[in-house]
């Protein structure tokens, strides 16, 4: 535990050095995070002549921008990683070392946060200005509770993906599994379309499934749009779902590696 | 004209034999064209929830484009994005020699070179979008729209493969695009809207920098009878203008390729 606790600041600085070395790459990786705008232009175009379902334009602005900064900031990329390493048998050299994968993974992506966070904090700025403040939260418990979200957030993310990972141990096709991951997480994390503006069954499915916690919870938190006692009760049931997915996460991943062989060398 | 015509048959002969190999994809493609399917159906219905017309659509009217956009989006996974980042692995790895010694056009050989037969399941899944809406409304279209909607669709195909054949050219220069493919594909999901939504600056780069109005909404257009005969002569003429460009910039890049092995 100690002797873990020690690696990461070495990992932290070899993955923000990985980050800044392939900047082009980079670059290209943040601009094709651009959903939350192209469904701004499209709910910005359905307000036009008054408020849907408690959005007006300016509400909607704020909602995306927010879910803009939020996926950024949580966005993880564990899966293509742990798929290739397991392919090409190279995994091997990573059970060597004395560090769990999963945290030498987690530190990697951990680490290019400082560059994501230099260029999604302009945006959350820019984004206060455009909306005036007043579509952000005035709580500062909430306020301050909000880099808990996040962090929340971004453990369920890079967890699952972890998770569904470790399906290469199995089967071939890990990866595109992962994609019905990701069309659910579009669907029902707010990501899309706000959760409010769904049908009521819908929304009320959403709060028993872990997507909701990864995106829409920091955004409606962020954004005003929760009172204090569900904040509160939504970041037990997101921290509940983190725990899980731990479990959950580290169990497959001890299982699969007792099958995995490698060849070569 | 014939020769090349017998050479993509046996491409494409090849790329299917490669594809029945592996018949339980066939059931896991057709899953997932359905799933997909059902996802860029969901905010659609979502937004006509709250209103009956969005941008001078209605839900009928952008249900075909979402049954365009998705004829597209199969055209583009299964017969032009396979065979393209099949060439950027050549230029990395150098093994493009191979593909210049053949005593046939080099940008026939490799844009032929990879097909996936089962993204059929995309095309049917979209007509079938496009029929349904067009039922709903009970307006078939006369046989002129449908032409119209077809030579649109064609040149939409052939501007994709034009975008597509420019990445690949700035992969002689860079090396490294396969993240570019990747952020296309990002914004090629833009397309599923009428381009009507949007305004401003983002208009303007929809319809003439990166043309998704010319892919799905204006065939579209064409199939509901009421796209103006001026765009679709200017569709026309911009989609061979593109064309042309686009075939010399890449005789120019395959001028700088040096080979990676020597």
């Amino acid at each position: 535990m100690l002797r873990t606790a020690r690696a990461i600041p070495t990992l932290l600085r070899v993955g923000l050095a990985e980050a800044v070395a392939y900047r082009a790459e980079f670059l290209v990786w943040l601009l094709s995070t651009n959903m939350p705008l192209v469904m701004l232009a499209l709910w910005t175009a359905v307000a036009r002549d008054g408020p849907v379902g408690g959005f007006t334009q300016e509400g909607f602005a704020a909602y995306y921008l927010a879910a803009l900064v939020v996926r950024l900031m949580t966005g993880a990329w564990v899966i293509w990683e742990m798929n290739f390493e397991i392919r090409q048998g190279t995994l091997a050299f990573r059970l060597l070392r004395p560090l769990h994968p999963l945290v030498a993974w987690a530190a990697e992506n951990v680490a290019a946060m400082p560059v994501r966070l230099a260029v999604s904090a302009p945006v959350a700025v820019a984004a206060l200005f455009l909306v005036g403040g007043s579509h952000v939260t005035r709580d500062p418990l909430l306020l301050a509770l909000f880099p808990l979200t996040l962090l929340g957030a971004w453990l369920i993310t890079y967890l699952a993906m972890a998770a569904v990972g470790t399906l290469a141990f199995w089967v071939d096709s890990a990866t595109s599994l992962f994609d019905v991951w990701l069309g659910l997480f579009g669907v029902l994390s707010g990501y899309l379309v706000p959760l409010s503006l769904y049908p009521p069954w819908v929304e009320a499915l959403s709060r028993w499934l872990p997507f909701r916690y990864m995106l829409a919870f920091p955004v409606e938190l962020v954004t005003g749009r929760l009172a204090r006692a569900e904040a509160l009760a939504q970041l037990g049931v997101q921290w509940g779902f983190v725990a899980a997915l731990l479990g959950v996460a580290a169990g497959m991943w001890r299982l699969g590696t007792r099958r995995f062989s490698a060849f070569g060398g | 004209m014939l020769r090349y015509l017998r050479l993509l048959g046996v491409q494409f002969r090849a790329s299917a034999q490669v594809a029945m190999q592996y018949r339980v994809e066939f059931l896991v493609e057709g899953a997932m064209a359905f799933f997909w399917m059902a996802w860029a159906v969901v905010p659609l219905v979502v937004v006509y929830g709250h209103r009956a017309s969005v941008a001078g659509w209605t839900f009928e009217e952008a249900l075909v484009v979402v049954g365009v956009f998705i004829v597209m989006k199969g055209v583009l996974e299964g017969a032009v994005n396979p065979s393209l980042a099949s060439v950027v692995e050549h230029i990395r790895k150098g093994s493009l020699d191979f593909v210049l010694l053949k005593p046939a056009d080099a940008q026939f050989l490799v844009s032929t070179a990879k097909f996936e037969p089962w993204r059929i399941v995309d095309l049917g899944a979209g007509l079938a979008v496009v029929v349904l809406a067009l039922a709903r409304m009970g307006r078939p279209p006369s046989p002129g729209e449908v032409g119209a909607a077809l030579l649109l669709g064609a040149c939409a195909i052939w501007t994709l493969y034009s975008l597509w054949i420019l990445v690949v050219s700035a992969a002689f220069f860079v090396v490294k695009v396969d993240n570019l493919s990747f952020l296309f594909l990002s914004i090629f999901d833009a397309a599923r809207w009428p381009i009507s939504v949007f305004t401003g600056a983002w208009r303007v780069v929809f319809t003439v920098v990166i043309p998704l109005a010319l892919m799905t909404t204006f065939p579209a257009e064409a199939l509901l009878g009421r796209l103006p005969s001026a765009t679709l002569v200017l569709a026309v003429a911009g989609t061979v203008l593109f064309a042309v460009l686009t075939r010399a910039v890449w005789l120019r890049a395959i001028g700088r390729y040096t080979s990676a092995s020597s």
